[in-house]
């Protein structure tokens, strides 16, 4: 059984058991616009909880995008780099990011859970 | 960066682009659309296909009259001014005592009027004309028009689409202007705009801009576009923007835009610093501005640094992103003049890693010019 939590950084993160998926919300897709390119990180980097973890790009503008949680990467979406486009036609689903191994459960604890999310975005 | 506490100024066409859905954002002082619901991808590759109608209200409209205005016009730039025939429009670069550049503006010889007739750009307009009126203070007189809106109409259908509000239009061959009706109103149109497509541009009094604009975007081909779009068009058809690929650090032959000087200008070395930006002709400069098409798919945005092959940093880019109808990054730079010749391997070094890339013929998306009909 899989838990989506969020960020105020518009991230979303997925876990199943150790493992979770990260990518970009629907309301960061949309504010980005055509998303162009996208530069995930290796497999077997590790990154801390905040670190800058990948960046997306539109047409017109670079963004970073950071780990929400911490851990060591075991994937990155392959299908981004054939088609970043990918990230907005479906940002929560087919466009995620990359994957770790998380190192502490306690930091997914702490983010924000769907409905925090949606009352977080509304008031944006 | 914008200031939050500026006062920003509204086009008259604001409040269409909030109707249609546009995302707004401050820009030289205007609150301006970057982009539609249709996104800057979309709204770029519709200008190439069909049509796309641009508010440029924001940029700076004038006259210039005086007992010979074209004369007196040429102590700002090396443009040949005087030899424009009558309903011929000509780029031109304002520069100052320097000869470094002001800015970059269009000029206009209607037909059977005196005055000419001046675009400039928006974030540089209160500059430039009080510069221009100050220079030609006693021989020239600048009377500003900001009653005037701006529409630029283009992609290849821009002609079939503007005919069926002004007929006759059509037969206007590129960089032409006429006075003429469009959709009943006054306008002075121009074939000519910023994207390397065919098409229009048409001045307007401020009152008239909305109902014009709106007959426009009534045609199944034309869609709105916003900022975003306009900056990718113009950087595909290699075209300088203000403030990023020029501006007063650079003059007319490192910017490479030689061309914009008159043959007879070289001759009578008449325009501001022409000794030294004539030398600089003939012995070249240490920098050059050029095109670059990076090898792999990530854009490398203005500011980052360019290397030769060795590391060593030799330039920086001013304009760079992503350009829809190339599906590929693109950008323009300064380098080394050594480096400057045509697919030269540079790299480009974005986030701490280097970026192999190449020095690219502009423009990168062929121009589509009506010169002839």
């Amino acid at each position: 059984m899989s838990e989506v939590r969020f960020t105020d950084q518009h991230e979303w993160v997925r876990l199943d058991g150790d493992v979770a998926t990260i990518g970009i919300t629907k309301y960061a897709a949309e504010q980005l616009g055509d998303v162009v390119y996208v530069e995930l990180p290796e497999t077997g980097r590790k990154v801390g909880a905040g670190g800058e973890a990948a960046v997306v790009e539109s047409v017109k503008a670079a963004s970073e995008v950071y780990a929400p949680v911490g851990g060591e990467v075991t994937a990155s979406n392959p299908a981004l780099s054939e088609d970043p486009a990918k990230v907005n036609a479906d940002p929560e689903g087919e466009g995620w990011f990359f994957k770790l191994k998380l190192a502490d459960k306690g930091e997914f604890a702490k983010l924000m859970t769907a409905d925090r999310y949606a009352e977080f975005v509304k008031g944006l | 960066m914008a200031d939050p506490n500026e006062v920003l100024c509204k086009t008259p066409l604001h409040a269409l682009h909030v109707e249609r859905g546009a995302k707004m954002v401050p820009f030289s002082g205007y609150e301006m659309p970057v982009q539609y619901p249709a996104g800057v991808l979309k709204e770029h590759l519709h200008t190439r296909d069909k049509a796309g109608l641009f508010d440029v209200s924001h940029m700076g409209q004038a006259f210039l009259s005086g007992s010979d205005p074209s004369k007196a016009l040429e102590r700002l730039t090396p443009a040949d001014v005087s030899g424009l025939k009558e309903g011929l429009q000509r780029y031109g670069l304002l520069l100052n005592e320097r000869g470094t550049i002001k800015d970059d503006f269009m000029f206009s010889r209607l037909t059977g009027e005196a005055p000419l007739y001046l675009v400039v750009n928006a974030g540089t307009k209160d500059g430039d004309f009080e510069y221009i009126a100050g220079e030609l203070k006693g021989i020239a007189s600048l009377e500003l028009r900001p009653d005037r809106a701006l529409l630029a109409l283009q992609g290849p259908a821009a002609a079939i689409v503007l005919e069926r509000h002004s007929p006759g239009i059509s037969k206007l061959t590129f960089m032409k202007v006429v006075r003429c009706s469009v959709a009943g109103a006054p306008a002075i149109v121009s074939r000519s705009g910023y994207t390397g497509e065919d098409g229009f541009e048409i001045s307007l009094e401020a009152i008239h801009a909305e109902r014009v604009a709106r007959a426009l975007l009534g045609e199944t081909e034309v869609l709105p576009i916003g900022l975003g779009a306009r900056d990718s068009l113009r950087l595909e058809a290699g075209l300088c923007l203000y403030g990023h690929d020029i501006d007063e650090t650079v003059n007319p032959v490192e910017a490479s835009l030689v061309w914009s000087i008159g043959k007879r200008r070289k001759l009578d070395k008449d325009f501001p610093a022409a000794e030294k930006i004539l030398d600089a002709v003939f012995n070249g400069t240490a920098k050059k501005r050029v095109g670059i098409r990076p090898d792999g798919k990530a854009p490398a945005r203005e500011g980052t640094e360019i290397a030769d092959k060795t590391g060593r940093a030799i330039g920086q880019i001013t304009s760079g992103g992503f350009g829809p109808s190339l599906n590929a990054p693109v950008a323009m730079g300064y380098v080394e003049t050594a480096f400057a010749g045509d697919c030269t391997e540079i790299d480009l070094i974005v986030r701490g890693k280097s970026m192999p890339a190449r020095v690219s013929p502009m423009p990168f998306v062929p121009h589509r010019y009506r010169r002839a009909i």
